[in-house]
């Protein structure tokens, strides 16, 4: 009769042992099963072996959920992970789920994987073709750029590190120069130095640029303009004057609802026939143009609720002591409103970042580009699981990375307030 | 003197220069984009006009949902990739809005390990490019699938293979009798609901609608199977050989892996967005509210949907309206993978096949932007009639 009792606090002592055997037997059960391929309750009936850990895990769920038992691990455990039938079964199907998908990913990518070599014959073992990525890593970081140039685009990145290294740790004053040096000197010194074509180095064409480095590139060319534009735009759209709020506002919403895909379609067909005959823009400018303008009108809508959540007080006091719209925007109403949506702005950099992969459409091939031109290349045909769970590792430490930190400078500007 | 007289009693004049600029340089360089056009065009062969779309397409286009051949004219293509940008998007908005509401309110589930997988899910694929996770399931995930020959069954009436999903066709016998009866039963449920809610506001009486509504639903529809004559049964996919090593199933109707791939990836990326914006809305109803629900004796059900969901609804559509619009306006990255939605047929092959860029450049945009300020109206429509009536 007592051990059909309700579990609680009298019966503890037998429950409780009870229970978390069950739990451990139904887990041990999946994992050996899982892992070694072996079904412990193979004696039974196929149909109730296969819910048997169900089954046991539920019953042993149910026997330790004694609400304030006294001990605290026990405590924690029934509120976090099993509070009641629904959530107990809930967190056996995630457990059973996680134990089951452990050996097929593990196998996949390191046990049955294959690390050396240089070609895909190297390749025996039925996990992933590490040496793929091996053979072509170097592509993938710089696409189609010569070997022996390629220490060009390292000094310019590596020009880059230092400077916004060294300037967290120098004065406030210094620091202004460092950020003016990153802003108007470098872009021009960097993409120079990348390019070539003077001072004794080789020129190397736009078209053959490609890689992770072309996502760096371009990010940071379209962020570094995009802003400022966006900055005037959304000021054009709150402007009092008629004809200027009207046409940004239709400039911002015609670049926002259309596709950038198309927007690149554009820059690469249309924009063209709207030059003179034998003007000839760079494929590189005109893409760069076109996400610039394109971001710079999400950038606009993002700063525009700044400037709408800053109270009328203070464009009055800025009005009062005597300032102009210049004057009054750049010395007090932009300082407060960019700091307002410094998450929005992030958002929209690290949309930016993932919307560079978009100009294969025009045949720049950044990343994903060149593994697609990888994963066709006849010596390394059914590579494309491999290329692209390792694209998308990389960007998804990219951009976690950019979130954390947006999260971050949120929380740290938030308590500064 | 004279520039401070200028200055401050002519404001009108002041505000008239920097206006009169502005669309002085916009029109000479549109002036000057129109010139070069029409010379460019000129000395190309070709001029303006939208003749074009009555011509001859003859090209051949590998998914459509209407009728539709080579020699049908552009105009005909222009249609078939249209509907197929607005099938994928419906598919999309769909699945994403169900897996957004699924795993946003996990995030805020009391099971730690739930809230933990859904935050993941989210983390996972909100931060890589969706261009990738297309990318991903089309060459690498759907690619993995076995031939037509050994497909994947599904009780032997659906298959999944490398070509495609094959599904059952619908076949119906007086469809429109059923359709109808459909649009009745929504009718009927539209007068109950607001016959419930009177009563509830006026006499506090409970009516049961959901269980009522969904009797309805399923009446006034299985009414029409029993004495109206309408019937419906099913086209099975059969596999069928070819030649000695190729098979291909025969009947059904079959899902390409293109749209596979693009709803899936479409989905479960907008799923991450929508997803937080459930769990910001839920999180935006104040304790006070629930706590005040409770204390007027309302059951915990009658809390979620009278007080907690009225009010989270509010601040969960417009920015969830926003990822519908995204979710359409990416359904164009289909060209990556030759899904023939609007940009890949028409601003694709259309174009490469007459040349002319403007009109299919502007045609396609302005499509775009029709699609999504439609959306965005209905939304704001919807979005009004949830907003707070303040008496």
């Amino acid at each position: 009769m007592n051990l059909i009792a309700k579990p609680s606090k009298d019966n503890i002592k037998t429950y409780v042992p009870i229970g978390l055997f069950l739990v451990s037997l139904s887990f041990l059960d999946v994992f050996v099963n899982a892992f070694f391929n072996f079904n412990l309750m193979g004696f039974l009936p196929s149909q109730l072996s296969y819910f048997l850990p169900l089954i046991l895990g539920y019953i042993g769920f149910y026997l330790i959920r004694i609400e304030f038992s006294g001990v605290r691990s026990l405590d924690i455990l029934n509120k976090n992970i099993n509070s009641n039938n629904f959530n107990a079964l809930l967190t056996l199907f995630t457990i059973f789920i996680i134990i089951k998908s452990i050996p097929p990913m593990l196998d996949w990518f390191i046990l049955e994987a294959n690390f050396v070599g240089n070609s895909k014959d190297d390749c025996t073992g039925d996990g992933a073709c590490w040496v793929f990525i091996k053979v072509w890593f170097n592509r993938f970081m710089y696409g189609l750029y010569p070997d022996a140039e390629q220490w060009r685009i390292n000094t310019a990145f590596l020009i880059l590190f230092a400077v916004v290294g060294v300037s967290f740790f120098v004065s406030e004053k210094l620091k202004k120069y460092f950020i003016l040096f990153l802003v108007f000197v470098f872009p021009f010194l960097g993409i120079k130095l990348i390019s070539g074509g003077s001072f004794g180095l080789e020129y190397v064409e736009s078209a053959a640029w490609g890689g992770l480095s072309l996502t760096f590139i371009i990010s940071a060319f379209a962020i570094l303009f995009c802003f400022p534009i966006g900055v005037i735009l959304a000021l054009g759209r709150r402007s009092s004057l008629p004809a200027i709020k009207y046409i940004s506002i239709g400039f911002i919403e015609l670049w926002r609802g259309v596709p950038l895909i198309t927007v690149l379609f554009m820059s690469a067909v249309m924009f063209p026939m709207f030059l003179p005959d034998g003007t000839f823009i760079d494929k590189l400018i005109r893409v760069l143009i076109a996400i610039t303008l394109f971001e710079a009108a999400y950038m606009a809508e993002v700063v525009r609720g700044g400037l709408q959540a800053l109270p009328k007080g203070q464009y009055e006091a800025a009005k009062s002591l005597g300032m102009g719209y210049w004057r009054m925007n750049a010395l007090i109403i932009l300082p407060q409103a960019l700091k307002l949506v410094i998450p929005g702005i992030a958002n929209t950099l690290l949309a930016l970042v993932k919307d560079t992969p978009l100009i294969f459409v025009v045949g720049l091939m950044e990343l994903a580009g060149m593994i697609g031109l990888a994963k066709t290349n006849p010596k390394w045909l059914g590579m494309a699981m491999e290329g692209y769970v390792f694209a998308g590792l990389v960007f998804w430490i990219i951009c976690y990375a950019m979130s954390r930190y947006s999260q971050n400078l949120e929380k740290k500007l938030s308590t500064e307030r | 003197m004279i520039f401070k007289k200028f200055n401050i009693e002519n404001k009108k004049a002041r505000d008239l220069i920097p206006q009169a600029i502005t669309i002085l340089a916009l029109i000479s360089v549109i002036i000057y984009f129109a010139t070069n056009a029409q010379i460019n065009m000129g000395n190309r062969g070709i001029s303006f006009g939208f003749g074009f779309l009555n011509q001859e397409a003859s090209f051949d286009i590998t998914f459509s949902m209407i009728e539709y051949d080579g020699s049908n004219s552009y105009g005909r293509a222009f249609l078939v990739g249209l509907l197929n940008t607005i099938l994928v998007s419906a598919i999309g908005i769909f699945f994403a809005t169900i897996m957004g509401v699924i795993v946003g309110i996990s995030r805020l589930s009391d099971n730690y390990l739930i809230a933990k997988v859904a935050e993941w899910y989210v983390e996972i694929f909100r931060n890589i490019p969706l261009i990738l996770q297309i990318f991903f399931w089309y060459f690498a995930a759907l690619r993995a699938l076995p031939l037509p020959e050994n497909g994947i069954s599904f009780y032997d009436i659906s298959f999944l293979t490398i070509k495609g999903w094959y599904v059952p066709k619908f076949i119906w016998t007086n469809f429109n009798i059923f359709l109808l009866s459909v649009m009745a039963a929504f009718i009927a449920i539209y007068f109950i609901n607001s016959y419930a809610t009177k009563q509830r506001e006026q006499f506090g009486k409970q009516i049961p609608t959901t269980i009522i509504s969904l009797a309805t639903l399923i009446l006034i529809p299985l009414i029409t199977f029993l004495f109206l004559g309408v019937s419906l049964s099913f086209e099975y996919p059969v596999l069928k050989q070819l030649s000695p090593t190729v098979f291909t199933y025969a009947g059904g109707v079959s899902i390409i892996p293109e749209l596979i791939a693009l709803a899936l990836a479409l989905s479960m990326y907008t799923a991450t967005f929508i997803a937080e914006n459930v769990r910001a809305g839920i999180l935006g109803v104040g304790k006070g509210q629930k706590e005040a629900a409770a204390s007027i004796g309302l059951n915990k059900n009658q809390i979620l949907k009278l007080v907690v969901m009225p009010q989270a609804l509010r601040i969960i559509i417009p920015p969830t309206t926003n990822q519908y619009l995204n979710l359409t306006k990416n359904s164009s990255l289909a060209a990556a993978i030759a899904y023939p939605d609007i940009v890949l047929v028409f601003a694709g092959t259309a174009l490469m096949q007459t040349g002319r860029a403007i009109e299919i450049i502007s045609i396609t945009m302005l499509t775009y932007l029709t699609l999504s300020i439609s959306i965005s109206i209905f939304m704001n429509w919807y979005n009004k009639k949830m907003a707070i009536k303040e008496k």
